[in-house]
């Protein structure tokens, strides 16, 4: 009987594809990107037994530069095109990907639902607090007074809060993390990926370009002084009270995921027999 | 009136919304098809929940029916509530009988005014008496009238509550016993031929079912569902169904989402579908457009209402032609494909998932309110063996490209699992490794790829019904082909030779086949369910048509009887 621990069987680059990204030089998102591999190597997940999702956006170019299978599909419904896919194909791992724009506000409906249905899926949102793909408008998650073309002098709205909504809507797995700590996103993801049911990780990831003021994150993010907590409420009470820094595993919840049994118990001519006159 | 026998008879039950019409006239055809009758029942109701009105039309026969007649014989009203808002959908004539209960007060205008006789029968004393309800007095009168006896209404009767209280059954006997023993006071004498020896199975069943089964029976394992008005009955019967052959079902939040849920499901290998009507059809447009860029094969079941927006929802029109045609943006070759009957909801369907799969082009189905939510009895639609699946790359080389630019254009897709065949579909344009790329030469040879597709299919002998030798044409599709049909045979009879082309493939187009179908052909009569005509100017931007054409257009929800294209029929053809 063989005993010795076999050497680990990928690393980060066997998940890497050799299209260039288009993001900026210094762009938050290829951090993610290599968190991504890494997560995927610690995991020790075949390539072709993972399917990346995403919907419009800078990060949600993303499927496109691993090498594992993906859909880039459209604006806003990555969550329900990776819900179809696992339900349809449980016994593969599927991570949906995206930016704050796509996920709360044109796909925030679906954001809502994914996190109340939760099905076995984990959903990395690189937030960076700004529209990048279509040069510099304010998301859901954009400051009040931030100025730009489309809303001068800011949209006066206060930002969507999307850790609390998540758990309020019954996602499984509540994490934040930031793209300048590529090691700990990694960790984040394959903690998300390995805990049943929808994970929700939020990475902040500086827009370099729109948002130039984002670099100063690296200086106000520290880890959560607190552990995860099981407790729902607990944890929304500690994201609505905290400095909006705290980065680590936020919540874990035990509810089953959804999955559908999928089990033949009639043949075709059975459904007939019911219309026979 | 003297006794009489008919191959046909047409019956209306009416009542508020609740008074158990719908009921009863299900029954009825029940007891119809127990007998060995053919039949159908269109419904017709209000958009309250309870307490609007309703109809069940009912047309029984020693034949097949498609369609309804041109008026009815019979029209039982449990009461009058409301019954004017659709006094226009029930024709009657002067040999018609109105039945009503002498306590559901006086006959309202919009009934009276039709000239047929009255006759009185009090449904609900009768009923009180059986400790019942009055719609089985108005199902046991019915029967009585045209000559179906107690015995199969009782079995059905048995059957359909057999879960029920006893003394519920013991009840709706009773009134159906006191309906039977009022129809001679009626004074009908017109009772129903004997229909000929059943050869082969017989099937009740609604085009929204006939569909499901149609869906299955294609191979659909995967199916997102948003409620909408007329298609719910389809996803109901499906969810069941699906899980008993070990497919899934999942409510979506959302037509947005249940597309593409659809869309993922498929990418999974997973034959994937979902049903709504025009609202969710226009909600699912950009991801539809998402399949057929990413070629990724699903299919789209719209069950038709009256539109724009939220429009009659339930009630019938053939108006989102246009939609389902031209509404999406880009060049967006793509499959639609309509049923001609509700039997054919099946085998429409059933083909729309392989045309969808052999082609990895999305396809829409466009079936309509007056199939989807009819109930027929039919004769078992016959198994149609349609070769071939999902061209799927097992074993991918080195360098596979997902989306190779092949002769047919179909190019060989890798299911996720499959080891080297990693790829990422996208709705961004793309080069056949599937990288995004905005190069004129990678877009030209996706988008001939992608029409090549399905242009160059070879779709035999179901891209259309043609029936009969003529040197005139009715042009038609959908569900206004059955009373086309009984025109073009009324016409026949009075001498004049037409031939039904019925589409049954709307896109893509097929100008050399209908051009073959129109030989010798000297003028053209179309006739479609839409204001503003929507299948002439489709037939006139594809097709070179015979120089004389008429048109028969006109909204929904009254739906046309056979009487109305067969006057026009010979009018015009004299003219």
């Amino acid at each position: 009987m063989n005993t010795v621990a076999p050497a680990a069987a990928y690393a980060a680059r066997d998940y890497k594809s050799d299209v260039k990204p288009v993001w900026c030089p210094g762009c938050g998102d290829y951090s993610v990107l290599s968190a991504f591999t890494k997560a995927f190597a610690d995991l020790g997940l075949a390539p072709e037994k993972i399917a990346v999702v995403s919907g419009i956006g800078c990060s949600s170019r993303i499927p496109a530069y691993t090498n594992t299978y993906g859909f880039h599909g459209v604006h806003g419904r990555a969550l329900a095109l990776a819900t179809g896919l696992k339900v349809a194909r449980p016994e593969l791992t599927v991570v949906v990907a995206g930016g704050d724009g796509d996920g709360f506000s044109i796909g925030g409906n679906h954001f809502l639902h994914a996190c109340r249905r939760n099905v076995d899926l984990t959903y990395v949102v690189m937030d960076n607090r700004v529209y990048g793909m279509t040069k510099g408008q304010p998301s859901p998650t954009t400051e009040p007074n931030w100025d730009s073309a489309l809303s001068p002098g800011g949209t006066g709205l206060r930002p969507f809060n999307p850790l609390v909504i998540a758990l309020a809507s019954g996602a499984n797995f509540v994490a934040r993390g930031f793209s300048g700590d590529p090691n700990g996103c990694a960790q984040l993801i394959v903690e998300a990926v390995r805990h049943p049911g929808f994970s929700f990780v939020e990475i902040m990831s500086p827009c370099v370009t729109f948002r130039p003021d984002q670099r100063g994150w690296k200086d106000a993010v520290h880890p959560a002084p607190v552990a995860a907590t099981g407790d729902a409420a607990k944890a929304a009470r500690r994201l609505m009270t905290d400095d909006g820094f705290n980065l680590g595993v936020l919540y874990k919840g035990d509810r089953a995921p959804y999955q559908p049994e999928i089990k033949a118990s009639a043949s075709i001519a059975d459904l007939e027999r019911a219309f026979v006159s | 009136m003297t006794a009489s026998s008919r191959t046909s008879i047409s019956v209306v039950l009416t009542g508020s919304g609740g008074a158990g019409v719908m009921t009863a006239g299900n029954m009825l055809l029940d007891a119809a098809a127990k007998a060995g009758y053919y039949g159908l029942m269109t419904r017709s109701s209000g958009p309250q929940i309870r307490g609007g009105e309703a109809a069940a039309l009912l047309r029984i026969a020693t034949q097949p029916v498609d369609s309804h007649d041109d008026r009815f014989d019979i029209m039982v009203a449990v009461d009058w509530e409301n019954v004017q808002r659709f006094a226009e959908e029930i024709p009657l004539g002067r040999d018609s009988v109105i039945v009503a209960d002498p306590a559901s007060g006086e006959m309202p205008q919009a009934i009276a005014a039709k000239g047929a006789r009255a006759a009185a029968v009090a449904l609900k004393d009768l009923a009180k008496k059986a400790a019942g309800r009055p719609n089985m007095v108005a199902l046991g009168l019915v029967a009585g009238l045209i000559g179906l006896s107690e015995a199969i209404l009782i079995e059905v009767i048995a059957k359909s509550l057999k879960k029920g209280d006893p003394k519920t059954l013991a009840a709706s006997e009773a009134a159906i016993r006191a309906g039977l023993a009022a129809a001679p006071s009626v004074g009908w004498t017109a009772t129903l031929a004997q229909p000929p020896a059943k050869s082969g199975t017989r099937w009740t069943v609604s085009g929204n079912h006939a569909a499901g089964l149609g869906a299955i029976k294609g191979g659909i394992r995967f199916v997102a569902a948003y409620p909408i008005t007329p298609a719910s009955e389809m996803l109901e019967w499906m969810a069941p169904a699906l899980r008993k052959v070990g497919g899934t079902l999942v409510q979506a939040e959302d037509e947005l989402a249940s597309i593409n849920m659809a869309i993922g499901g498929s990418y999974g290998g997973v034959p994937s579908l979902t049903a709504t009507s025009g609202p969710g059809l226009a909600l699912m447009s950009e991801a539809f457009g998402l399949a057929i860029a990413s070629e990724t094969p699903i299919v789209v079941v719209n069950v038709m209402r009256g539109g724009p927006s939220t429009g009659i929802p339930t009630k019938s029109e053939q108006t989102d032609l246009n939609m389902a045609v031209y509404g999406l943006h880009g060049d967006a070759p793509h499959l639609v494909v309509a049923p001609l009957s509700v039997a054919d909801c099946q085998f429409a369907t059933q083909w729309a998932v392989q045309l969808a799969e052999r082609t990895q082009t999305p396809a829409i189905v466009l079936s309509d309110q007056n199939l989807g939510q009819a109930r027929a009895i039919v004769d078992r639609p016959a198994d149609v063996a349609l070769a071939g699946g999902r061209l799927v790359e097992q074993a991918p080389e080195p360098g596979y490209a997902r989306y190779a630019v092949t002769p047919s254009g179909v190019s060989p897709m890798t299911l996720p699992g499959t080891r080297g065949g990693q790829y990422t579909a996208d709705g961004l344009e793309h080069n056949p490794r599937g990288t995004p790329s905005s190069q004129a030469k990678d877009h030209s040879a996706q988008l001939d790829k992608r029409a090549r597709k399905i242009e160059g299919f070879d779709y035999g002998e179901h891209w259309a019904q043609i029936e009969g030798e003529g040197d005139i044409a009715v042009i038609t599709w959908g569900s206004t082909t059955a009373p086309v049909r009984e025109a073009v045979a009324r016409a026949r009879a009075d001498g004049i030779k037409a031939r039904l082309v019925a589409l049954r493939l709307i896109a893509p187009v097929q100008p050399a086949r209908l051009a073959a179908a129109l030989e010798g052909i000297g003028r053209a009569l179309i006739v479609e369910q839409s204001h503003g005509a929507q299948f002439h100017k489709f037939l006139r931007a594809h097709y070179d048509l015979p120089g004389k054409i008429d048109v028969l257009a006109r909204p929904g929800p009254i739906l046309f009887k056979p009487d109305d294209i067969h006057r026009h029929l010979m009018t015009w053809s004299r003219a």
